[in-house]
């Protein structure tokens, strides 16, 4: 199978030609303002490279931090009509409650609240006002609001109020798009609420950017399905990716964990990726990341869905050194480094400097660092050196030694030892990993759930299935699926056996015909 | 009202919501949404009066209120205002008196902020004082249960107009399976007013100060780490506690049985315990700590886990592998450490064959 993997990140978009396991090409242009243009010139570039019968390729993947960009700047938001479902219940702290208000101000079109919602046992809370949210679709589309959010109480345990809801919408504002909070997530109806409510307002620069993707492929020539890379290392049709922009949010450091996965061939491992301006640490548990437990914030908002268990810092090849006191980074001479940094003739001490100056790196003309003081030197790269260790050892969650896999521009700086560390594991295309990762992305099915009066096997097993059910929706191959993730979590205060589940599944991409719908 | 109410500002709310939550010992589920619902009450023009216990005429009727249920109900079904005035309403109806002001039960984990949506809705002050001093999962883990004080009436409320009344328990205990089978029935989320106590009462059997208690502990946190310090360091300085432990989680687990979520951690030591291990176990709140497999610390010893890079506190539902955490320990209200304390809430009520010897009898190291 021939694929392409492209990623955009701030700086630089990456992407790579793979042919089965081997990469016949990878390239780096800068990322441009309306990110197509950028991608069309990488593309060109890369199969410019390649013999003809090379360029037919099977499959494009393409991560991208745009969505996660247009939250943090806060810009191409549409705003959202937000439908709570669960009256009387959880009245007094309505949506958008906890977003910082500039935010708030952009996406929060209208907000309706109507009973309904579920008990966590399953019974209804109250029953579903249907003449409420038919009155409610109305405004909706009398207010000309394009996008609608729907969060009901315990969806996740009973979806039924928030999909009577989105039928609704569909009969009386068509062409309006809707995202449900079940198909989100998680159990904590505030946050599962504000990533459903993010998603809406991201859907239309999700669909244009999809449709600039598509464009950008066609124009090069490729006739290849599209898939978007998603937050847990692995690909969705972007037809169905679309609808689900929040899912591509960390889809970068994901994605370099997975290239370095690939390119080392390690599967359980800490991966450190540096770049220019920051460092990730992160955790490989079986090919994929290890995914954060916890309410992770957006732009200032809490959320909690599938996201990548991550230790960002402000260190890279570019970061500012002050040599007394020594200070190094957070400030970064980032895409400028060619012009800025002493071995290119400029004027600003940077690591990268320190790394040439310390033999660790080639690059640039060392005669303009051979002025460096030794001590100077010596205490800056411990400095860092230290900085690392201790970032993989906060990282990791086993006693024994680990693997590290360094990848990304800056990896000469990773020390090539560390206590609790058995090798650290340099690959070649490291500075691509991203765009590997993106490339040899499987396709994921999740579920999040609690299960009552069940053994625990029988809910295992109901959990795996319906995952199952979501990974072949989004495009996966059924024979090829396999469980990547179980938990259970038995839950204090409740009647009955109850079980709260968990079950990730991972599947190879189905081949064009078998493809289901 | 006198001046012995005092008017409780928003940023004091905030310092409260962290100090509940560090009091709470890993329980009492987190005061987040609690300090949500205070943010708009004050927007709409709300001030909550803190009264001071000492200027209660001993025939003043208290109303002690807490939210009962699931933590993880509560994160779908959130704590609302109106039904904790509604169960205090229900039970001047039921009493034929008025309340001169309201209490928490447990000033540890969201039940810390309870009475402050109370008091919000109902115009009357809020007592300076709770019966636990900390958070404990049962009914009669309270100082009014230790002082063998009347465990009825209550009164339970659900935001559908459900109202429960508990008129009479044999017992504590049979008021904890009561109001517990009731919360069960209206979802596993209810606002509860405990049977009301006399000015009297709350002076002699309350744990005293509580809330300025934990709002100064809040200011502390704040504080330090606006000024770049340690968090934790400063907790203990100004709390009087003492350092147990700093290491890295390596192992949870945890299960329910009998309505508690038991479970165990255990934590490898760094830095100065490099070598070391420490293992937890908790119903709730953390119970018991051993040290190298050598029991250290029990119940009612306030134990506290704090993240030891941001200095928030860790509940037992959250803890996960690989946090960096330090265990501190703060002592505990007297009454908790008498005999007739320790019968309710020493370690042998958790169901653990060890005798209570506080960390704060030894000298200081």
């Amino acid at each position: 199978m021939r694929r392409i993997g492209i990623d955009v990140g701030g700086t630089n978009t990456d992407a790579v030609l793979l042919d089965g396991a081997s990469v016949l090409h990878a390239v780096k242009t800068p990322t441009t303002a309306d990110v197509t243009s950028g991608i069309t010139e990488a593309l060109r570039r890369l199969l410019a490279a390649v013999p003809v019968d090379a360029r037919r390729v099977d499959a494009a993947m393409i991560g991208t931090t745009h969505f996660t960009n247009a939250v943090v700047q806060r810009r191409d938001l549409t705003p959202v009509a937000a439908v709570r479902i669960g009256l009387p219940a959880s009245a007094s702290l309505p949506p958008f409650i906890d977003w910082p208000e500039d935010l708030a101000a952009i996406v929060r079109g209208r907000v309706f609240m109507i009973a309904g919602g579920h008990e966590v046992d399953g019974r209804p809370i109250v029953p579903f006002d249907e003449a409420a949210m038919r009155r409610v679709a109305r405004e909706i589309r009398a207010s000309g609001l394009r996008s609608a959010g729907v969060a009901a109480i315990f969806s996740p345990i009973d979806p039924s109020a928030e999909q009577m809801a989105g039928a609704i919408l569909a009969e009386e504002c068509p062409g309006v798009a809707v995202t449900l909070s079940h198909e989100l997530g998680r159990i904590g109806l505030l946050e599962r609420e504000n990533a459903c409510l993010l998603n809406a307002g991201l859907v239309e620069l999700a669909r244009r950017t999809t449709r600039a993707f598509t464009d950008a492929l066609a124009a090069s020539g490729l006739d290849a399905p599209l898939y978007l890379t998603q937050n847990d290392g692995t690909v969705t049709l972007a037809s169905q990716a679309e609808a689900f922009p929040v899912y591509s949010f960390a889809s970068g450091p994901t994605n370099s964990m997975r290239g370095a996965a690939f390119l080392s061939g390690l599967d359980d491992a800490v991966v450190i990726d540096v770049g220019g301006t920051s460092t990730d640490v992160g955790c490989l548990k079986r090919g994929f990341p290890r995914e954060a437990n916890a309410v992770v914030e957006v732009g200032g908002v809490r959320t909690l869905f599938r996201m990548p268990d991550l230790l960002s810092m402000g260190l890279g090849g570019g970061s500012l050194v002050e040599p007394a006191p020594l200070q190094i980074g957070p400030r970064s001479v980032g895409y400028r480094l060619t012009e800025e940094a002493l071995v290119f003739g400029g004027g600003t001490l940077t690591c990268t400097d320190l790394a040439v100056a310390g033999g660790l790196l080639q690059l640039g003309d060392p005669a303009r660092v051979a002025h460096l003081p030794r001590d100077l030197i010596a205490a800056a790269i411990r400095a860092i050196h230290q900085r690392i260790a201790e970032a993989v050892d906060r990282m990791k969650t086993d006693a024994g030694e680990v693997p590290v896999i360094a990848v990304g521009g800056g990896s000469f700086l990773v020390p090539p030892a560390m206590p609790g560390v058995s090798r650290v594991v340099r690959v070649a295309h490291h500075s691509v990993a991203n765009a590997v990762g993106a490339a040899i992305a499987q396709i994921s099915g999740e579920l999040d759930q609690v299960f009552q009066n069940m053994t625990r096997e029988a809910a295992l097993a109901e959990a795996r299935r319906l995952a199952e059910e979501r990974a072949v929706r989004a495009g996966a191959d059924r024979s090829s699926l396999e469980v990547v993730e179980v938990e259970d979590i038995p839950l204090a205060y409740l009647p009955g056996n109850s079980l709260r589940t968990r079950v990730r599944v991972v599947g190879s991409i189905a081949a064009e015909g078998t493809r289901s719908r | 009202m006198g001046e012995e109410a005092r008017a409780v500002t928003l940023p004091e709310i905030e310092q409260l919501a962290i100090g509940a939550w560090i009091l709470g010992t890993g329980g009492g589920g987190s005061p987040y949404h609690g300090l949500l619902n205070m943010r708009t009450l004050y927007r709409e023009g709300a001030a909550v009066r803190l009264l001071d216990p000492a200027a209660l005429a001993d025939e003043d009727d208290v109303a002690v209120v807490s939210f009962m249920g699931a933590p993880l109900v509560g994160q779908e079904r959130f704590k609302d205002p109106r039904a904790i005035a509604r169960a205090v309403r229900m039970m001047e109806e039921y009493t034929g008196r008025r309340f001169r002001a309201v209490m928490a039960v447990e000033i540890g984990g969201g039940n810390g902020l309870a009475p402050f949506m109370a008091a919000a809705l109902l115009d009357i002050p809020v007592v300076d004082a709770d019966a636990m001093g900390r958070a404990f999962p049962e009914a009669q883990m309270t100082s009014f249960a230790i002082k063998d004080l009347p465990c009825f009436p209550l009164t339970l409320a659900d935001v559908r107009d459900n109202g429960v009344i508990v008129a009479r328990a044999a017992s504590w205990k049979w008021m904890e399976r009561l109001s517990r089978k009731a919360c069960t029935e209206v979802g596993s989320t209810a606002a509860t007013c405990k049977a009301p106590r006399t000015g009297r009462e709350v002076k002699e059997a309350g744990i005293l100060y509580t809330t300025t208690k934990a709002i100064r502990l809040g200011a502390t946190v704040q504080a330090a780490r606006r000024a770049h310090r340690d968090p934790t360091e400063a907790i203990l300085e100004a709390q009087g506690g003492r350092p147990l432990f700093a290491g890295k989680v390596r192992d949870v687990a945890r299960r329910t049985t009998e309505g508690f979520l038991r479970g165990t951690a255990s934590i490898e030591g760094l830095d100065g315990y490099a070598g070391q291990r420490f293992d937890l176990a908790f119903q709730n709140e953390w119970a018991v700590g051993w040290h190298d497999g050598v029991p250290r610390v029990t119940t009612p010893d306030l134990i506290c886990v704090i993240d030891s890079v941001a200095g928030e506190a860790i509940g037992t539902e959250t803890l996960r592998y690989g946090q960096r955490v330090s265990v501190i320990v703060l002592p505990a209200p007297e009454i908790l450490l008498t005999p007739k304390g320790l019968d309710h809430v020493g370690p042998r009520a958790f169901g653990y064959d060890l005798d209570f010897r506080s960390v704060f009898a030894e000298p200081r190291p």
